[in-house]
């Protein structure tokens, strides 16, 4: 079973927060914005393991300090998956022990099937680690909405939602994580969905 | 008890292991991590700055990955893994199936020395964690 690592001695819990989707949505780009915008709550390098043409190769991670709840110093991790269909056995290793989900949608028209299928296989991957998409915190991020304004056939986020999110029914997010746009908004929500269902686990 | 929780007792055990086994030896930072990346303890001999986070996220990436590869070549695992560089050197072994023991340490300690203490510190551990699953 799936717990973040809470450590009684140093009162410190982490927590483990993954970015899914299909290849090219943003994930990578979600934690770059995060990563300049919180800079002060962020010790340390964002960590990229990139191919040469800057495709995540495993993941990325960067820690993101929270602050304190009921006295315990709450440390998340942000990690990404690589988004390309031939890395499957990477994501299913970078979900292991994971404790809440972003999963970022690309709102391209081209890119429906692509989400759909993404989602199934988030769904199928954490199967195999007994846990269900249905109960684990999770936050769907409707990613590169601005890009209608640049002429792109981008889909109506009421069909993306039906496509998506019609029977997870879980928090969503229209976004662009290239401005920034709903990128904090939808971190937030996951730190919140994922720090009370860890809550939860200890009463 | 739960995985995921250690007592307070059982990760002072735990640190007094590492200390009395590695640290003491010259080990520059040992840490226990679990294949999900998280951090179960660190210690160092108070000299060394590593970014031990990040560290234990590539290190859980880096096992997973032996881990597959160990698959593929019809291994049930690698259990022991060793990086050799120019001044530091870090030595993964595996505690049980969920942890992993990281030693960072420089040239004045030989391995062979290091993998004997290594093994008695994991027999040690798993006395303290195996209490935890009862």
């Amino acid at each position: 079973m799936a717990l973040s690592f809470i450590n009684l001695k140093e009162k410190v819990v982490q927590v483990k927060i993954v970015y899914y989707g299909p290849g090219r949505c943003g994930k990578t780009t979600n934690l770059e914005y995060v990563n300049r915008k919180f800079r002060s709550q962020i010790q340390s390098e964002m960590v990229s393991l990139k191919t040469h043409g800057d495709r995540t190769l495993f993941f990325d991670f960067l820690p993101f300090d929270m602050g304190q709840i009921k006295g315990y110093d709450i440390k998340i991790q942000l990690y990404t998956v690589p988004g390309q269909v031939k890395y499957n056995a990477t994501r299913k290793l970078v979900l292991k022990g994971v404790d809440g989900v972003v999963f970022v949608a690309d709102a391209m028209e081209k890119q429906r099937e692509k989400n759909i299928r993404s989602l199934n296989q988030l769904h199928e991957n954490l199967l195999a680690y007994k846990e269900s998409i249905f109960k684990l915190p999770l936050v769907i991020q409707y990613n590169k909405v601005d890009l209608k304004d640049h002429g792109v056939p981008v889909l109506p986020t009421s069909v993306l939602r039906n496509d998506l999110n019609s029977r997870l029914k879980v928090p969503d997010f229209e976004a662009s994580a290239i401005t920034g746009y709903n990128v904090a908004a939808t971190l937030k929500k996951i730190i919140s969905s994922t720090v009370v269902s860890i809550q939860k686990k200890l009463l | 008890m739960n995985y995921g929780i250690v007592s307070q007792e059982q990760l002072e055990q735990i640190d007094t292991i590492l200390s009395d086994k590695l640290i003491k030896l010259g080990v520059d930072c040992v840490i226990i991590i679990d294949m999900a990346g998280n951090i179960i303890t660190a210690k160092d001999n108070g000299e060394s700055k590593y970014d031990v986070y990040s560290f234990a996220a590539l290190a859980a990436g880096n096992f997973a990955t032996v881990d597959a590869m160990a698959k593929l070549v019809g291994e049930a695992e690698f259990s022991l893994l060793f990086h050799k560089g120019q001044d530091s050197n870090i030595h993964f072994s595996k505690v049980d199936d969920e942890l992993l023991l990281i030693s960072m340490f420089g040239k004045d300690i030989s391995l062979g020395f290091l993998r004997l203490n290594v093994v008695e510190a994991i027999e040690q551990i798993r006395k303290v964690w195996g209490s935890n699953e009862r």
